[in-house]
Order: structure tokens, then sequence, then C-alpha cells
């Protein structure tokens, strides 16, 4: 069974190979209102020729995000890969970028939550808010990553739809979120114990004790 | 009417006649007490197994909780133990009624992380066959809700229908259902010497029976009755619970993603949104039954210029996408289908996400149904066309 378990690759190049030229100068620079845009244009051309096999994300640049940049600092990382946009986002911005992504940018469309599982990492859950804005025709991505155990604020007053995917979110991951109307699993039982998209869960692995209890059979398998 | 007092005290195993207090003349006439009832999982007007638990008072209904999860078969955590072309045909099995529809988001995710492109012959293949299942979805749907609602006609026509279109997928790729017709790059098979001339002789089928369809219920008296103002929703309470598809675009939202952020090659085509206006079942039978016509709009351009040349584009025989991530969703049936692939590197995605449809729309059923009579709860499950293999994956 163990071999199922896929060893995790390292963290792909959002979290971990970011270069912090991209935004020092950016966190500098807040004291005047007018000047990060700038900087941040140069950043992206460096970036460019230090390009491996594969494409990489690249800084993402639009005034939408220079305005965030400048407010936030370095907790806000906007980065584009393959055309689609996301910000990497430091956990305790998180409340207040979906929000203001919400209310002043007009993402009324909150399309998925879901999380990644990265074991070997310190931190190792990503969460990713997938949002669209109807009146922008517009994708972004929000993916911030928490610590196992640690809990994130519920978005269900943002968009209600929130409910059932984070209840899917907590069902899956074990993942929590505070303030959620009714945190419970979703399409697992309600007794079951573990989190099946974990990748220490393996895939033939199952609750044998609630199967036993529930179903009256000796293994699921 | 006045029996229903006694549903106040319908465990009778806890009353002796001694105890039951015949005169209660303070209390009014129509008093009721809260019930709370399970529809399903086990009943035909929930379309698989679905659990409702309804709260009544009397007949009407106060509140709703959804209980799903019997058909989960952890899609998700497959994906990430098998390699892409090997999860191809597993996506099939999620909405079984538009299999085809799910094929090309996967397909088309896949290729987008890649980074390459099916070619223009393959493309076309794809809308024809997805543009069908759309029809053959639709002809299901409403078949089905019509039969939950009391006509029972309805059934046997797009029964009837359906056939053809399912006789074109067996003879394309030899299954009706799940029908596993693309591949990541390309389409899994050439079309059979005939293909074409199939799926004219399908339109030209096709086109008066959808007529038919609307002869035997659109001005039904009885219908009108069943969907007018049953179910409504308004078009930003779809917005804010997440509900897309045709049920969005029967309260007016005019957004399709087909027209919004056109994929594969819809944007060649010329073809219309269908818009409701109040919200209710009504408008969303309306609106299916014009998306219909649409898509026959499209298939028959599709297939006046389809082009010749490669099924497939140039792949890999091992598919290794680069390290990345990438969210793509494409207008299924059903609404908005998404899939959210996260790629370390390897022959197999570290991370696959499906976002279905029917798992985030019928998250509106509460709304809906509040207030509204347990017959109307039958009426607007149909209306949203879930299907339970997707919901619970």
């Amino acid at each position: 069974m163990a071999e199922d378990v896929k060893t995790p690759a390292p963290p792909p190049p959002p979290e971990g190979e970011k270069k912090p030229t991209a935004e020092k100068p950016v966190a500098a620079a807040p004291a005047t209102p007018a000047a990060p845009a700038k900087p941040a244009v140069p950043a992206a051309k460096p970036a460019a020729p230090a390009k491996p096999a594969g494409p990489v994300p690249m800084p993402w640049t639009s005034p939408m995000v220079e305005k965030y940049r400048s407010q936030y600092g370095s907790g806000l990382d906007p980065l584009t890969y393959l055309g689609q946009n996301y910000l990497a986002v430091d956990r305790s911005l998180i409340p207040d970028i979906l929000r203001l992504l919400r209310d002043e940018e007009q993402f009324d469309y909150c399309v998925d939550i879901t999380a990644v599982h990265y074991p070997k990492r310190e931190k190792p859950f990503d969460v990713v808010w997938i949002l669209y804005s109807f009146p922008r025709n517009e994708r972004v991505r929000v993916k911030t990553q928490i610590a196992d155990g640690a809990s994130l604020p519920s978005s269900v007053p943002i968009w209600p739809t929130a409910n059932w995917l984070e209840r899917e979110v907590y069902d899956m991951f074990g993942i929590r979120f505070d303030g959620h109307p009714d945190l419970k699993r979703i399409l697992l039982p309600d007794g079951w114990k573990g989190y099946p998209l974990r990748k220490d869960y393996g895939i033939l692995q199952q609750d044998q004790e609630w199967v036993q209890i529930n179903l009256g059979i000796e293994s699921g398998q | 009417m006045s029996d229903r007092k006694n549903d106040s005290t319908n465990d009778l195993s806890t009353h002796s006649l001694s105890n039951l207090d015949l005169e209660t003349p303070e209390k009014p006439y129509l008093d009721s007490n809260e019930l709370i009832i399970n529809m399903g999982p086990q009943h035909p007007a929930t379309h698989g197994v679905l659990r409702v638990i309804l709260k009544l008072d009397g007949e009407k209904v106060l509140g709703t909780e959804c209980v799903i999860g019997y058909l989960h078969r952890g899609v998700e955590k497959i994906g990430e133990n098998r390699t892409y072309a090997m999860f191809n045909p597993y996506v099939d099995r999620m909405d079984y009624c538009a299999a085809v529809s799910n094929g090309l988001g996967y397909c088309e995710a896949v290729e987008k992380l890649m980074n390459v492109e099916a070619p223009p012959r393959a493309q076309y293949i794809r809308v024809i066959l997805t543009e069908l299942n759309r029809i053959a979805s639709h002809q299901l749907w409403l078949g089905t809700h019509a039969l939950d609602i009391g006509a029972m006609t309805p059934l046997f026509y797009t029964f009837r229908d359906r056939e053809e279109i399912l006789k074109i997928f067996e003879r394309y790729c030899g299954a009706r259902l799940t029908t596993h017709a693309f591949r990541i790059g390309g389409c899994q098979y050439e079309t059979y010497a005939g293909f074409e001339k199939d799926v004219k002789n399908f339109l030209t089928f096709f086109a008066p029976k959808i007529d038919e369809y609307e002869a035997l219920l659109t001005t039904n008296r009885i219908w009108l009755e069943r969907t007018k103002n049953v179910g409504v929703i308004s078009g930003p309470d779809c917005i804010a619970l997440g509900v897309t598809g045709p049920v969005l675009r029967a309260s007016g939202v005019k957004w399709d993603v087909r027209k919004a952020q056109p994929y594969a090659n819809y944007s060649k085509f010329d073809f219309e949104i269908p818009v409701g206006t109040n919200g209710d079942t009504y408008d969303r039978y309306l609106v299916r039954m014009q998306e219909m016509r649409q898509s026959m709009r499209i298939v028959e351009q599709a297939v006046n210029g389809i082009p010749e040349g490669p099924i497939m584009g140039k792949v890999p025989k091992v598919i290794k996408p680069p390290v990345g991530e990438i969210y793509h969703s494409i207008e299924a049936p059903k609404g908005e289908l998404g899939y959210f692939i996260v790629s370390d590197g390897s022959t197999q995605p570290y991370r696959l996400r499906v976002r279905p449809p029917s798992f985030v729309n019928l998250q509106a059923l509460d709304l809906m149904v509040r207030g509204a009579l347990v017959a109307d709860v039958v009426a607007v499950i149909g209306t949203f066309d879930i299907v339970l293999g997707e919901v619970d994956r």
C-alpha cells in the first residue's frame, strides 16, 4: 500500500523560488504611491532569461495588483502562469484580500475552494480559492499556505457558495474554517476517521472500524 | 382536515387514550406540528441516491438538508494515483449523462498544462460530439423531469430520439454512455465512414422532434401550473451561490463559458445564449429547449465546416506536464465544469480537483424550496438536472 502514496515533489516554484528581487523594491516603496508601478516592470525582465526547461510563473502586473502590493507589501505575491493569474497571499492577509476582491474588485463568483497537500513542507497545505468576476470576465486564484491544524476564516459571509466547498475541504483535508455555519463532513460519513486526500492516506486505506461497525463486514476491500 | 390535528400526537405509543386531550378549544383550527421526513436516498424523483431531509409544516417546506456522498468513489484520489492518460476514462463516470463533456474538459485542461493544442479536425469532431451530448443530456433531463411531475409521454419521446445520438456515439467509439471519445491531444478515433451523413440525418430528424416535445408541454396547462413560479431564484442569488448553467441563464444572467471564455473552437460558431426572465422552473425548461436548438445550430455549422487533417496533436507517448498548475473550465450541460490540476512534473497529477456543476448547484435547493410545497421539491430537484455521480464523485 505504501508504494501507492506518491512521494511528493518539492513544492512548485511559486512558493519556494519566487524571486525576492521582484517584491523588495515594492515593499520599500509604498511611501510614494505612484512609484511602485515602476520597479515591478523591470523586475519582470530579469525573470525571463532565468527560464528553465518548462515555463515558470512570472510576476503578474496590473493596476489592481499594484494597488494591493503597495498596500500589503511582501505579504502578497502576484504571479501568472500559462496566462492564468494568481495571488500567493500570506495567511494573515487572507480575510482582507478575499473581502477586497469581492467588494472592490467585483470578483462576485467563487468558483471553487480546494487544497493541496505537500507533507514535506513546513506549512503543508496550500488552500486555493478560484474566483471569477462577471463584470470583468476575469479569473483569479488566491493561494495561501497553512500549517497542519491551523484554521482559516470561513468565506461563507463573502460567498454563500463557500459553504459546501469548505465542508468538502474539511472532509478531505481536515482543514478547519472558523465561523463556518455547519462545518461537518459532506461526502464521507460523519463518523469517518482520517482525511483521504492527504498524501499520507493510501488509496486503498479505509476506516476499517467504521466499515465493521456500520456495514457489518470485516473489510471494505 | 381536522385529522391533521392528530399529527401533533402521531406517536401514539406514548399516549394512552385517556391522556389525549380531546378538548383543545384554544388551539387554532389548522394547527400542525413540524415534521421531519426523509426523501430518499432511494426515491425515484431524486435521480440517484440523494437524501433530502425535509422539515415540514403540513405540506409546507420549512427547510431542507441534503445528505450526499452515497456514490462517493474518491475520483480525485484515484486521479492522483493514475497517469494522465489512465485517468481519462474515469471522468466519464462522473456525469455519466454527459460523458463527452467531462472528457473534453479533462483533455483540454491537461493540454493546456502541457501547452499543446488539438489539431483543427479534432476540434471540430470534439465540438460535434460535445454538442450532440448536450442534446442527449437535455433530452434525458426533459424526460425524467416531466415524468417526476406526472407527464409520462415525453419520456418515451425523448428516449426514442436520444437513441439516435447514442447510435452515433456507438458507431464512433463503441460506447453509448461512457464514451471516452477524446484523448489528450486530440481524438481517440478517426470518424467512421458516413459519420457526417449520420450527423446531418440526425439534425433533419431531430428538428421537428423538439417541436413535438414543446407541443406536449409548453402550453400544457398542468405543466404550467406545476412549473410556473415554482423554485424561483434570482440572478444575484444564483451568482452568490455559485449556480451556473441553464439555472443561471433562466434567472436572466446571460453567461455561458462557451461565449465568455471560449474554449475548443467555439468562437468560430454562431450561436446564441438563451436566457429566461423569471428564474422559475418553467423558464429553466424553456432555456433548455432553446439550448437544444442552439446546439443543433452549432453541430450543423461544425459538420459542414469539418476540415481534413490529423486528429492527434504532437503529444509524447508518456505524458509529463511541466511543474505548474492550471484551472480550466467548460460549459457542461449542467453548468461550469472545472478541472484544477497541479503537476509536479511526473506522469501522474499531484492534485486533481474537479469542480462539478451539479454539486455546487444543488446547494441552492434549500433556498428554492423554502416555503414551497412538498410536491414542488420534486419539481425543483428535477429542474436542477443533477447527476449524483457528479455530485459525489
